[in-house]
């Protein structure tokens, strides 16, 4: 273990690397409810090639590696399962290009929403990424690699859709470009009109590689924003109205929410619907579509716009938004942790439901709320519980209300988002099996020692 | 529970139903209009109820104090035929509902309403506010319900009046400056058609106001500019106040604009309509007060309810039109700087 140790020193310097008993007590936990394991060592790499050193390192001593952004998956997926070395990736922060014309930005592995965000307000004032509501800490990989989504996500799918180009250091160590990137100068593709291979890294959870720079496109930030929100009283109706919305292709986001607190929101469905422009006409020119397209129901009066007055639209207009934080600590505490199953639209009055149902039977504040991903292709629903960590009869409430979640979701046919490890196996129980099969074949071709955040994605 | 003082032998002698034929959102002659009322007087079922828009016009209409607007209220509620989507009414019922956040300050015989408005809080500051603007309440405790007229829901009014009007009692209130408007249309009009003994004397701020400003007369440099004043819903509850503007106006040296959208024909902030009848129907309303102010030269917008503040003043702005709350426009007379702003 001591030549373990000696070697990330000369890899990275004494002042980047750690076996203290205080970062393994930090890097063994993340905010959710999954228990903390130790890890071994941690080490900062400043460099593609510094990366690349630790991974052949731990290759040549069987020592596992997790790759960490800023662990605010909230699913244990950078808890160090079987100990060994945590690359934190912070230290690759930086911005390496703005393609402007062609509207893609290339970052290293550590770069924040927060940083990228407020580097391209400031350069490109024009230009934009798709802001998730995480934290502004939350790492533009770590993120893409769960396959995040965030406020453009309707309009342009999952963050992984978003990608244009990857550096991976494999799991052997190798340094390998995938997409337009690994025959151009350029990285605009992720694959097309070649073989796609970023596939093999984006949705992994760091069990193929590390990505150490990836390239994300850009978006036109428009001068204007708005939002409206719609509410009913019926949960059925939600699917039909999302529908009505996306057809009028107005809108930027949409976000559907329900819980019990305050008072004011209780026993509705709420849906805030985001829209941009570059002028007022075109601004007005979009609400007027989306007002004209719920109007049935206004006349049914099954449902209707909020007022809202000017003060309160800074906070629906936020991204990322506070609320979600001042939600994550209304039991004070900090405890945080949802389930964030993908389902098809369809799905959403029987989740809806089940939220409530959830909250009521294990006594927990609970959060219903889901993103429209893609014109209403599918959408990602969450059941959030807050809690208090000084309670621990509070946490395995939680716990519990969490699992059932994840079951009910998976027997309506759910596809479970960033799994902890206990839903990564509940999805391969039901898998099909050629699918599991394949999975194996490219875990062992990329990882035959088996180094790479064991324990995730991991086929018996 | 309280009931509505009604009397249908009025409505009976009445030849003109100006109540429905004036009514701006319906097109009604006498014949119609008579039919429809004696429907809804009946207890039987209108389109009336369906295509009232709530904008409270029709209680000033009635040249005999009848209440037609609570009845049609009180007919929706009894029918289900919602003025409004339920999602909505549900959300004012709970957002409303007390639940002990009230706050007060040192209450003393003459206190200020805040209603449930904190904006109107710094509003009540400078020389005009400085001798009561310490006694204040605000809170749902406090809060008049009036709102509810628009949500079809009589019933909570009528189980939350006289709680409130319980609760500002048990403060020692003896004089109740409303600076909603609807306060004071509250316990000057609701609460007598209704029985409920307001043991208080409600003013209006319009009256403080004016009184206020003869105090600081010397103060008073004219101001000199012309303005469109924007009535809202709860002001035709309550006409006979309407003469304070006029008063106030010639005071601080305010040309009121003759204009089509003023006095019995004014139109509200039309966000009320928005969210119970839909885009067009807002925006409509919305876009024909506009031209209107446009149309007759004011410099000025002058509001009187901060709930038409907020859906309108954006865009009087965008029409070269400043907007200008009542208390700010005083203020400004007596030199002191406007508080709210878009």
């Amino acid at each position: 273990m001591g030549e373990v140790y000696e070697t990330l020193v000369q890899i990275v310097g004494k002042n980047y690397v750690s076996n203290h008993q205080e970062e393994r007590y930090f890097y063994a936990r993340d905010p959710g409810l999954m228990a903390p394991h130790e890890p071994d060592y941690v080490v900062m790499p400043k460099t593609t090639e510094e990366v690349q050193k630790i991974i052949r390192l731990a290759n040549d001593t069987k020592t596992p590696v997790v790759p960490k952004g800023a662990g605010l998956a909230l699913t244990g997926l950078v808890i160090p399962l079987k100990g060994g070395i945590v690359v934190d990736m912070k230290r690759m922060d930086r911005i390496v290009e703005v393609n402007e014309g062609a509207r893609y930005v290339i970052v290293e592995g550590g770069v924040t929403h927060g940083v990228l965000k407020a580097y391209l307000q400031k350069h490109y004032p024009h230009l934009r990424h798709s802001v998730p509501e995480s934290p502004p800490i939350s790492t533009v990989v770590g993120n893409v690699v769960i396959h995040g989504q965030g406020r453009l996500t309707q309009q342009y799918g999952f963050h992984s859709d978003m990608v244009s180009g990857l550096e991976v250091v494999l799991p052997t160590g190798e340094i390998c470009k995938i997409g337009s990137c690994s025959v151009s100068p350029y990285w605009f593709s992720k694959g097309p009109p070649m073989p796609d291979l970023s596939g093999l890294f984006l949705g992994w959870l760091g069990t193929t590689g590390i990505i150490t720079k990836m390239s994300l496109k850009l978006y036109p930030q428009k001068k204007l924003k708005d939002v409206e929100v719609f509410v009913t009283d019926r949960e059925d109706l939600v699917p039909d109205i999302v529908f009505k919305i996306t057809h009028t292709e107005m809108i930027e986001d949409m976000g559907i929410w329900s819980q019990p607190r305050p008072r004011m929101f209780a026993d509705n469905y709420h849906l805030n619907i985001f829209f941009t422009g570059d002028t007022e006409e075109e601004l007005e020119f979009r609400r007027k579509m989306v007002w004209h397209a719920l109007q049935e129901y206004i006349d049914s009066k099954d449902g209707g716009f909020m007022q809202l007055p000017p003060e309160m639209k800074p906070t629906f207009l936020d991204n990322p938004q506070k609320s979600m934080s001042a939600f994550a600590d209304l039991r004070k505490g900090g405890g945080f942790e949802y389930s964030g199953p993908i389902i098809p639209m369809e799905l959403y009055p029987s989740f809806a439901r089940k939220a409530q149902e959830l909250g009521n039977k294990y006594r927990v504040v609970q959060n219903a709320s889901g993103r429209v991903i893609q014109q209403g292709h599918c959408m990602m629903f969450s059941f959030a519980f807050t809690f208090n960590r000084a309670n621990s009869e509070e946490m395995e409430r939680c716990r519990k209300a969490l699992h059932e979640a994840a079951e009910f979701g998976l027997e309506k046919g759910a596809v479970l988002w960033k799994p902890t490890l206990y839903e990564q196996k509940m999805m391969l129980r039901r898998m099909d099996q050629n699918t599991i099969n394949l999975m194996k074949k490219i875990k062992q071709l990329l990882d035959p020692n088996g180094i790479m955040n064991p324990g995730n994605w991991e086929v018996e | 529970m309280p009931e509505l003082k009604f009397d249908k032998t009025k409505c009976a002698s009445c030849k003109a139903v100006s109540c429905l034929v004036k009514c701006q959102y319906m097109n009604l002659d006498r014949n119609e209009a008579k039919k429809e009322w004696q429907k809804l007087i009946n207890g039987e079922d209108s389109f009336v109820l369906e295509t009232c828009t709530t904008c409270y016009a029709c209680e000033e209409y009635c040249p005999f104090g009848n209440h037609p607007f609570y009845l049609i209220v009180e007919r929706q509620e009894e029918k289900n035929k919602l003025a409004a989507p339920r999602a909505l009414i549900r959300q004012w019922v709970n957002m409303c509902e007390p639940v002990g956040k009230f706050m007060v300050g040192q209450v003393k015989e003459q206190a200020l309403s805040f209603c449930l408005i904190p904006r109107l809080q710094f509003l009540a500051t400078g020389k005009l506010f400085e001798d009561v603007a310490a006694s204040w309440i605000i809170g749902a405790e406090f809060f008049c319900n009036a709102v509810y007229l628009h949500f079809s829901r009589m019933s909570v009014i009528k189980d939350r009046l006289p709680k409130v009007v319980e609760n500002i009692s048990r403060q020692g209130i003896k004089e109740l400056i409303c600076l909603h408007d609807e306060c004071y249309a509250t316990y000057n009009s609701l609460a007598p058609a209704y029985g409920i003994e307001v043991p208080f004397k409600a003013t209006h701020y319009f009256e403080y106001l004016y009184n206020k400003l003869k105090e600081f007369k010397s103060d008073i440099r004219p101001l000199n500019i012309k303005a469109a004043y924007q009535r809202n819903c709860s002001t035709r509850l309550i006409p006979d106040i309407d003469h304070f503007v006029d008063d106030i106006f010639k005071l601080i040296g305010v040309t009121r604009l003759e204009r089509e959208y003023d006095k019995k024909n004014a139109l509200c902030c039309g966000a009320i309509i928005l969210s119970l009848k839909g885009y067009d129907i807002g925006t409509d309303v919305q876009k024909r007060n506009l031209d209107d102010m446009v149309k007759c030269g004011a410099e000025y917008c002058v509001f009187n309810c901060p709930a038409c503040w907020d859906p309108l003043a954006a865009n009087v702005a965008k029409r070269g039109i400043k907007p200008i709350h009542m208390i700010d426009l005083c203020r400004l007379a007596i030199g002191e700087k406007p508080v709210l702003e878009v």
